[in-house]
Parts: structure tokens; sequence; C-alpha cells
């Protein structure tokens, strides 16, 4: 295998932005299903947080691997990006894109929106930095009945401020629209997309990012409409019990 | 008809270039594009101006040689239609058009609207072709080819070359040029043989060119006079895919 | 001048594996030693330079298009005759050598196009190999349609894009052996001069149509690939780029022009719309296939077409040519059409129209069906006209489309300059003076492929001249010919455009020197041509500079040209006392139908430049058959 080929050709590097966006897009089905336990109370999400973060060997193989998958979809779509605006020094005074979508026009910025929100995201429920949480509390403190730590409580939490919950639910829909075309386009460069399932594909693609956008928006939806207010107050936290 | 014009002239390839407004009088319904244009340029000529340069040949939409972006439209926006066959009626009166050429760090402008398209050239050069030599060819139906191959291969072989599908992507890329050959090529049992250099040969002087890279967005799709599928991409992308995994010498290619 | 057409002698049938025997082979290793210059780079030029390049000469390839693929064989539509007889249906290479000779009505060389029929078969081969893709039946077999002027399925077709599909092919092979290294090519040049040294082809003076600039280029021998002249004509269906300047200009070097006045009407253009009209587009003759010519049988009758019953239609060419009906040849057909006009029974506006109706058709194969073998052509004329020719018949009128004469040459195709060759629609060797539908393909790859690849060899073993330096006092005289004719028209600042000019003289050409000519018309046209060219020197206006892209200099250089060629066609047209093939003399008629004479005329004329002021000597190759037997034309 000529592997040279791949990461100095553009059609290779297409290859590159499509594995790791397939990857990247089953983490976030993965991760998706594995949040909506949140519906399923808080017995239930802190066992399965148990379960992730008891497992180091497995954690920290996935924690790099995930990390290697973004940096190359990073680096592909720079170095993509950047080869794109080479090829057309001067622009159009006029430029209709014709069939190019929105989505597609505007992969990049809706990517490193994300690319934002991921660090935001990283701080705010993984290394759970108390300065930018903004409820005053340190969330790896946390702990349930059961003395897991409270993954379950810190949702609610984080989710009970407005603003947080916002930037949250602005990132999936600029994550919505990545996948959009992001799917489809992964197919095609994959050359995964023959006539037969052109359709097929086009349709799993706004299937798929609009199951993604809604799944990870009903969560904060829900704490903002009171989901979980009732655990935090038979648990003390909102009156302050617990530090 | 009455129209204005804002039009794209640049002396040569060094001179930054301009838009400059032309009123076009006494437009018919009935005549192409370029007709409209011939008409401003006599005029222009009569005042001793140098007219617009602009690429044309045939006229009847095949040979690929017409090249306007038309209200930032590669062909000027009817489906399936060069800008030679772009009639008048197509606008309406008092409309004002902008005409640019293909802008493309490929395909540098060498007056005008009139730009330099080698670049396609020297990709098919780098491997757009089966390789055999005048004479001691077998019999032409010593091969039969299903009807649904050899019509498929047909879709992409219409590919005029005009270059419109580099000038509406937003990147600037030749990937449906570029697949539209490969696939023509490959779909067939003749060219079938060298399928895996030629590919990677194809790709390779395409990238050379500083073409962009291929988005899937389907503006060139949208804009292809020929109406090239799309799906020519994905079939590229998956015989570039197959020709890397075994690991295909390009070497000694004539493009290489 | 002496012509010698070189035909080899035994029996035709043995001609050409005779003469391949005979002429003298180049060593391999001595092939690289000769450079050839190419002018074009259609099916003739694209196919020449490759097969050239690939026996291992050093070839140069000029066009003035920006690409060698947009040569104007592209346009070609219909599709590529050849004996293959695939069908069972009884062809051989006898038969379509008879249709074509038939076809030419017998005035082309029977040494020829026997040879062209018999390469036929290899053409076909040829490019399936090169990957065209030729329709094909569900088994995977060649698909073949009928054309006019034949009675078999011979005719191999992509689409209707065959012209573009084969030049793709040449141009790919061409591809290879420029990034090979093999041939040097040259996109948006002209040649402006042939040089000539001590009487042999030897480089061309070329034009860069960028940058401006004037270049010599030297060779062992020069082959011109530039198609036909239709364009002399103003509107036709040539492109816009296409003219005669390389073969006049090598006729004033001493290539004899033949046949000038063999121009072909094709009887299915779209008609004119107005006077801003750049170019004519040809609908594929293919769709006689299945459309129905017709006009009312009344006078000015201006029901729209639905409203015009059966009875009160004439369906032209059924009833007057019951055995070909609507697949008559093409300048029959042609005349039918204006005979039918100039009774005033003509159809949209102003007159200049008749019917091609498919209603027929699509009631017997469906609309599907239809839509299958023709859909760009319907797609086209939707595009140019508004009008869905699926529900409402298509107007047609005849074009001016392709050209018959051109510079002489012999059966190796070489003209009477000794090392220049001429190839394609550029020569007048095998379509005599009327071409069958689908032959031109044929003949430009027929001669690119398989004819001139060998008789050049012939040629360099043969002929042992030495390829002259650049700095060789011919070179430095044409160089200066050149450019002092550029600034000439840059200088004159006159008040008319190039294009007024050419237009005039198109309309005078189409009136006086179209599908009907007289001895009246053409003396008239005599007169006005040099009166025309005259003005054209005194008062064009050329802008913009020599070293530049300039588009308007180079479309005055061309016209200049063709208001010279004008008038050797007017005054062959006007020698050549008989009707034949697409040349049709009022004069010479009977019941309607052209009238040759064959005891007068069955020679070719191959007109030879004496000067500028001076008139052309006419001379005759006369045309001997063997085998065939000279017939009236008739396809009742």
């Amino acid at each position: 295998m000529n592997i040279t080929n791949i990461f100095n050709s553009s059609v290779g590097k297409k290859f590159i932005m499509a594995i790791t966006g397939m990857a990247l897009f089953l983490f976030v089905v993965l991760h998706m299903i594995g949040n909506l336990q949140v519906f399923l109370g808080w017995e239930e999400l802190n066992r399965y947080g148990a379960f992730l973060q008891g497992n180091i060997e497995l954690l920290w193989p996935a924690r790099i691997g995930l990390l290697v998958v973004v940096l190359l979809h990073i680096w592909s779509a720079i170095k993509l990006s950047a080869e794109n605006r080479a090829a057309r020094p001067v622009g159009y005074a006029n430029y209709d894109p014709t069939a190019a979508s929105y989505a597609s026009r505007t992969m990049l910025m809706s990517g490193l929106i994300i690319l934002a929100f991921i660090i935001y995201h990283l701080l705010h429920f993984t290394v759970q930095t108390k300065a930018i949480n903004f409820t005053g509390r340190d969330f790896v403190k946390l702990e349930d009945a059961k003395g897991r730590h409270d993954v379950f409580a810190m949702m609610i939490l984080g989710f009970q401020n407005p603003l947080v919950s916002a930037f949250y639910i602005v990132a999936m829909f600029l994550l919505f629209l990545h996948l959009s075309h992001g799917i489809q386009a992964m197919f095609a460069s994959l050359g995964w997309k023959s006539p037969g399932y052109r359709s097929l594909i086009s349709r799993f693609a706004l299937i798929g990012s609009w199951a993604i956008f809604l799944g990870y928006i009903s969560i904060p939806i829900a704490v903002l409409l009171g989901y979980g207010s009732g655990y935090l107050n038979e648990h003390g936290y909102l009156k302050g019990v617990l530090k | 008809m009455n129209l204005t014009l804002r039009v794209w002239r640049q002396k040569d390839a060094n001179d930054p270039g301009k838009m400059v407004e032309y009123p076009a009088n006494n437009i018919i319904p009935d005549m192409s594009f370029l007709e409209m244009l011939d008409v401003v340029n006599e005029g222009l000529i009569a005042k001793g101006e140098d007219p617009i340069a602009f690429d044309s040949d045939c006229r009847e939409g095949i040979c690929g040689t017409c090249s306007l972006v038309i209200n930032g439209v590669a062909h000027g926006g009817q489906r399936g239609t060069t800008a030679c066959q772009l009639h008048m009626r197509f606008f309406k009166d008092g409309d004002t058009i902008t005409i640019e050429p293909w802008r493309a760090r490929a395909f540098p402008v060498l007056k005008d609207l009139v730009t330099d398209r080698g670049a396609f050239d020297r990709i098919v050069q780098a491997g757009g072709f089966v390789s055999v030599n005048t004479g001691g060819t077998p019999d032409g139906n010593a091969i039969p080819v299903g009807k649904v191959e050899s019509d498929l291969a047909m879709d992409a072989a219409a590919c005029i070359g005009c270059g419109a599908c580099v000038a509406a992507c937003k990147n600037a890329s030749a990937m449906l040029f570029v697949s539209a050959k490969v696939s023509h090529l490959s779909l067939l049992p003749q060219g079938k043989v060298e399928k895996n250099q030629r590919v990677l040969s194809m790709v390779k002087q395409m990238d050379k060119e500083g073409f962009g890279n291929c988005t899937v967005t389907g503006s060139c799709e949208a804009v292809c006079p020929k109406e090239i599928s799309l799906n020519f991409i994905a079939r590229m992308n998956r015989e570039y895919g197959m020709a890397t995994l075994k690991g295909a010498d390009i070497k000694g290619r004539s493009g290489d | 001048m002496k012509l010698d057409s070189k035909i080899p002698s035994g029996p035709l049938a043995q001609k050409w594996d005779k003469h391949k025997f005979d002429m003298k082979l180049v060593n391999p290793a001595n092939k690289r030693k000769f450079d050839v210059i190419v002018v074009g780079s259609g099916l003739a030029g694209a196919s020449s330079a490759a097969t050239m390049a690939e026996l291992g000469y050093r070839v140069k390839c000029f066009c003035f298009q920006d690409s060698p693929r947009r040569a104007h064989s592209i346009a070609a539509q219909g599709g590529i005759n050849a004996a293959k007889n695939y069908q069972n249906d009884g062809d051989s290479v006898y038969r379509l050598f008879y249709d074509t000779i038939k076809g030419g009505d017998f005035r082309a060389r029977e040494a020829n196009v026997y040879r062209l029929a018999q390469v036929s078969v290899n053409i076909i081969d040829q490019c399936v190999a090169q990957g065209v893709p030729f329709a094909r039946e569900y088994g995977g077999l060649l698909a073949n349609r009928s054309f006019g002027g034949a009675q078999v399925s011979r005719t191999f077709y992509a689409r209707g894009q065959t012209g573009q599909q084969l030049l793709l092919g040449a141009y790919q092979a061409l591809c290879r052996q420029i990034g090979k290294g093999n041939v040097k090519m040259y996109p948006r040049t002209e040649m402006v001069d042939l040089v000539v040294v001590d009487g042999h082809a030897k480089g061309v003076i070329i034009r860069d149509l960028v940058t401006g600039e004037i270049t010599a280029h030297a060779a062992d021998a020069v082959v011109l690939a530039t198609g036909g002249y239709g364009n002399v004509f103003y509107l036709s269906t040539n492109a816009k780029g296409c003219n005669v300047t390389a073969t006049w200009r090598a006729y004033k070097k001493g290539a004899a022009f033949a046949n000038p006045c063999y121009t072909q009407i094709h009887p299915t253009c779209i008609p004119v719309s107005g006077e801003h009209q750049s170019k004519l587009t040809l609908m594929s003759e293919s769709l006689r296939n299945d459309g129905r010519v017709w006009v009312p049988k009344k006078k000015g009758d201006t029901r729209r077409p639905d409203q015009i019953p059966e009875e009160e239609r004439d369906y032209v060419l059924e009833r007057k040519y019951p055995s070909f009906g609507n697949l008559a040849p093409r300048d029959i057909s042609s005349r039918a059409a204006k005979e039918v006009c100039d009774e005033g029974r003509g159809v949209g506006p102003g007159g200049l129209g008749v019917y091609l109706d498919f209603a027929d058709a699509i009631k017997r194969l469906g609309e599907d069906t239809i839509r299958e073998r023709y859909a760009n052509l319907f797609d086209m004329y939707e595009k140019i006209t508004g009008e869905n020719a699926y529900k409402t018949p298509m107007r047609i009128y005849p074009a001016v489309h392709y050209t018959m004469g051109g510079s002489w040459v012999d059966y190796n195709l070489m003209s009477s300059i000794p090392g220049l060759f001429v190839i394609g629609e550029a020569n007048f060797s095998d379509h005599g003076a009327n071409r069958l539908g689908a032959s031109a393909l044929m003949q430009g790859l027929a001669d690119g492929y398989f004819i001139l690849p060998y008789t050049i060899g012939n040629y360099f073993a043969s002929e042992k001249q030495p390829k002259p330096k650049l700095d060789h006092p011919e070179f430095k005289k044409a160089m200066e010919g050149v450019q002092a004719l550029t600034k000439k028209l840059l200088s004159i600042n006159g008040k008319r455009t190039v294009t007024s000019f050419h237009r005039e003289l198109g309309k005078l050409m189409w009136d006086k020197c179209g599908m009907a000519r007289s001895a009246e018309s053409l003396k008239e046209a005599l007169k006005r041509i040099p009166e025309l060219r005259a003005e054209f020197w005194k008062n064009v206006k050329v802008t913009g500079e020599g070293a530049a892209l300039n588009q308007d200099l180079e479309a005055a250089g061309r016209v200049a040209d063709f208001l010279e060629f004008a008038e050797l066609l007017c005054l062959d047209a006007l020698t050549r006392e008989e009707s034949c093939g697409g040349h049709f003399r009022v004069e010479y008629q009977e019941e309607g139908e052209a009238k040759r004479d064959d005891e007068h005329f069955a020679f070719v004329s191959a007109w030879e430049y004496q000067g500028p002021d001076k008139p052309p000597i006419l001379n005759k190759e006369p045309l001997v058959y063997e085998e065939v037997h000279m017939s009236t034309r008739s396809y009742k």
C-alpha cells in the first residue's frame, strides 16, 4: 500500500477526512446513546459513568485514539482548505453557489466552532474545571448515594445554566449542519456512493444528522424544563448541604 | 431587449483587470448569448475600441470552447446548456448581466474572458487513454461489452472538457472532469487493463496543476452542460482507493 | 503542372496491398531523424500525428483551438460507416465502395475510394480498442443504424456524439504521445504560411494566437489537416473558427486546389432566425431514419402543422424517391427542400423550412425509443428554437455543411508540392461531388490512422531532401510576408468591421453559388467578389495590435483569404458546365434532376495559382473508371 499517496494526494486526504469523520460520527452516536441514559435516572447513568471511568486500560487508549482521529480530521481539513483557497486566487465579482448547500460551504467554520465547543465540553464535564461551569461548584466532588461520581447531578447542574445550555444547543445545531453534509460527503469520498444508493445515502445523512441533533439537545432542554431538579432537591444539592 | 453588461476586462495575463459596464441594446430574444456579445463587439469595433475577447468555436454546445460565468453561474444556469446554446429569451428586458471568465489558479486568464485550460490536456496526457498503438487491434466485436456498462461509459465520455465544473466549484476542483475520463475508460474492458495506473497518474497530475479538492457539493454536476453525474466522482474515489491498496506502481507512465 | 495521381497498377481490390508492399520503408532507427509538422488536430490531424509518433517520427502538431480536443470533427453527430457487415444485410467492402462512388456522383477516384472502404473495417477495430463507447446491443455486440444513401445498416454510432467520441479517441492517442514526448503540441497557434524550399514543403510559419509572436518551423514534411472551407458562406454548420487559410496559402505556394465548387448542403439544419445569426446548427441526418419530411400541399398554408390533415400533406421525399424515401442522399434531399420552398410551400418564418415529423415514429416505437435515439438532438432543437419536437414537427432547412473540394492530392495523399500532404476534409480525394452521411469521419480516420503514416514513409525513403535550417532565405521571406500582412491589416483603419465583409461575402455566395448555380449568377458573383475584396483592403477596420491576443485580427486574416478563395470557387462552378452531386447548375437538369455530363466533365479540376492578378490555370485529371459503370444516379 502506497501510504504517501494517502497523505499527499487530494483524494487521499479526503479519505483521511472521511475515515476520521466516520469514526467521529460513530463516536458521536455512541456518546449520545450513553448520554441519553440520563432519562433512565441517576442509577443507570452513574453506573454507566463508573463503568467508563473504571477501565483505565480501555479508557486511555480510547481517548488517545479519539485524539489522533480528531487531530487527523483537523489536519486534513486545514490542509484541504488551504489548498482550496489557493486554487482560486482571484474570486468572482458575482458568485452563485448553485447546488452547493449552505452546510457544504461552511464546513470549516462549523467544524472550528464545534472544535471550540469540544474543548469547552471537555473542560466542563471531563476535566471538570470549576471556573467554567458557572455553578460555583466543583463537579469532581459530586458523589451519589452509592459513593460513585454523580454524573447525573453534574449534568443536571451543568445544564441548569441557560447560557451553557444555549451554547450546547447552538453547537449541536452546527454539528447537525456539519453532519448533514459530512455524512454523504464521507460516502462519496470513500467511493461508497454508487448510483443505486445515492438517494438512500442522502436520506440516511438527513435522518442521521437530525437524530443526533434532537438526541443531544433533548438533554439540556429537558433540564431547562425542570427534569432532574427533584433529584437535586432530594439529595440536598440545592440546599447547599454538599460542598 | 435592452441590457446592461458588466464584463471582466483584462488586457493580458499580467494585467490586474476590472469589471467594465457596457450597454447591450436592441437584443433579439432569438439570439444566442454569444451572438449578443458579437453585437456588442461589432459596436465596440466600430468605435475603435478593443472588442471583448471570449472563446467560442462550434457554437452548438459540443466543442467545449465557450467558457463564461454568467451572473455567477458557469454557462449561465440553463440546465445542460453551454453558454453558446443559451438564448437571450432566458433573460428579461432591462436585466444587468455580469460576465466573468472561469476563475481558477489552474486556468489563468489570458485576456478578458479567455482562459488557458491546458491543465485539462496535461491531465489526459498523464494517463487518460488506453495504451494501444494504431493497428493490430482485435475485431470490434471480439470483446462484447454489456449495454449497461457501455451506456454508462458513454454517459461519462460525454464530457466536453469545457471546465465549467472547475469554474462552478467553490474549491475550483477538477474532480468531475477527471472522474468522467477515469470512469469512461475503466468501465470498458479495453480500458480496465490499466485502470489502476490511470487513476493514480491522472489524480497526481490533477493535484500538480493546482486544482482544489472535492467537497461533494454538487455544483459541478449542476452546471455541467452534459449533466455528468457526481456518481463518477465516487466511482473514481473508489478506484483510487483500490489502486492505492493494491500498491499500483505508476513509474514509467508517460505522465510521471 | 503535370498531375500524376500515382494510382498503382493491378486489379482494384489489390491496389492498396500491392502499393503497401511496393512503397519504400524507413528503418525504425532512422524514423526518429524525421520531423513532421501536422497542422490541425481533428480526426485526421490527431490520428495521423499520434500514429506517426507511435512509428517513431518526431511530430509537431499545431491547432488554433485551445486544445486539440476541440477541433470541429467533434461536432459530427450521426456516425461512421464501415463495411463490417455485422448486420448480415449484404454489406461488403465492394458495396461501400460502390455506394461511395455512386453517392459522389462518379466524380471521385476509384482507387482511393476502394482503399477507403477497405480500411473502414480497421477503423472500427482501432476505435473500439481505444475505448470509444460505440452503441451496443444487449448481447454486447456493436449496434448499427442506416444512413442516407445506403440500403444497408453499416453506420456505427455513439449516441448523437459519434464525432466527439472518435475525436476523443484520437485525441487520447495523441495525448499519450504528447505525454511521452514524441509529439510537441502547439495549441492556440495558426499556420499563416507554408515554406517551400527547392520545390519541397519544408516548414511553416506560425502565429501564436496568445502572444502574437510569429515563428518559423522547419520539418522534413508538412501535413495539412485543416478541414473544409464551408465558412466561405459565412453561415454554415462549421465552427466559427473554421477557415481556408492553410490550404489557401499552400495553394498560393503551388499546391493545386481541386474541385472547390463541390460544396455539400446538408438537408437537416435548423432554419435561420435572423440577421444576427452567427452559425447554423445541424441536426444529424440520422433523424431522417425516423422522421418524415413534409410540407403542405397548398401554397402559403399558415395553419399549425397539427391542423393540416394527412391528405393535405406532401411527403416530398417519399413521393419523389419511393425506394430511398426520407433517406435519399443529401444533395437530393436539400434540393427537394429548396424546390418546395421556392414554390411557396415552405413552413416557418420566411417560408424557409420544411417539416421533419416524428409523430409516426413515436406512435410506432414509443416516445422512449425516440428519446433514447435522439434525445440530445431534440434537446438542442428546443434550446435553439424553444419548440418541443416530440409534440410538434421540427422545422429544418438546408445549410452548407461539408466541402468535398480541397487541396489536390495523389494516391499517397501528397499535394502537388512534394512533401506537402493534405488529409481529411482539407483534401479533395474520396467523396467526389457529394459525400454520403457518416463518411467524413471514416475518411478523416482512414487518412490519419492507416494511409498517411505509410505513404509519408515512402516519401522520406525515396526523396532524400535535407531539412533546411531556419535561417534559410525562404523562411525569412515567408516571415516578412506574414509580418507585412499583419501590419497592413492593422493599418487600414477603415469603417467596416471584418464580420460585415464576411457576412456580405457569405450572402453573395449563398445566393449566387449556393444550392443552385447558373452561369449568370456565377458571373455576377465573379464581378462582385473582386469589388468586395478591394473594398476590404481599403475600408476594413481591425482593432488592437499584432503582438497580443487579437481575435479581430485572426478573423481579418481568414476573411481576407475567403475573399480570394470565393472567386476560385465561383470560377470552378462556372467552368463545370454540368450538374453533379453538390454542384447544381440550373442550366443542366432533366425533369428537375441533375444532369451530369460524363463525356466532357469526367475529370478533377485542379487549379494552379499563377500570381495575384493572373487567372489560375485549370489542370484536368481525367477520372477513369475501370471497375464501375458510370450510371445516372437514381434514388427513385
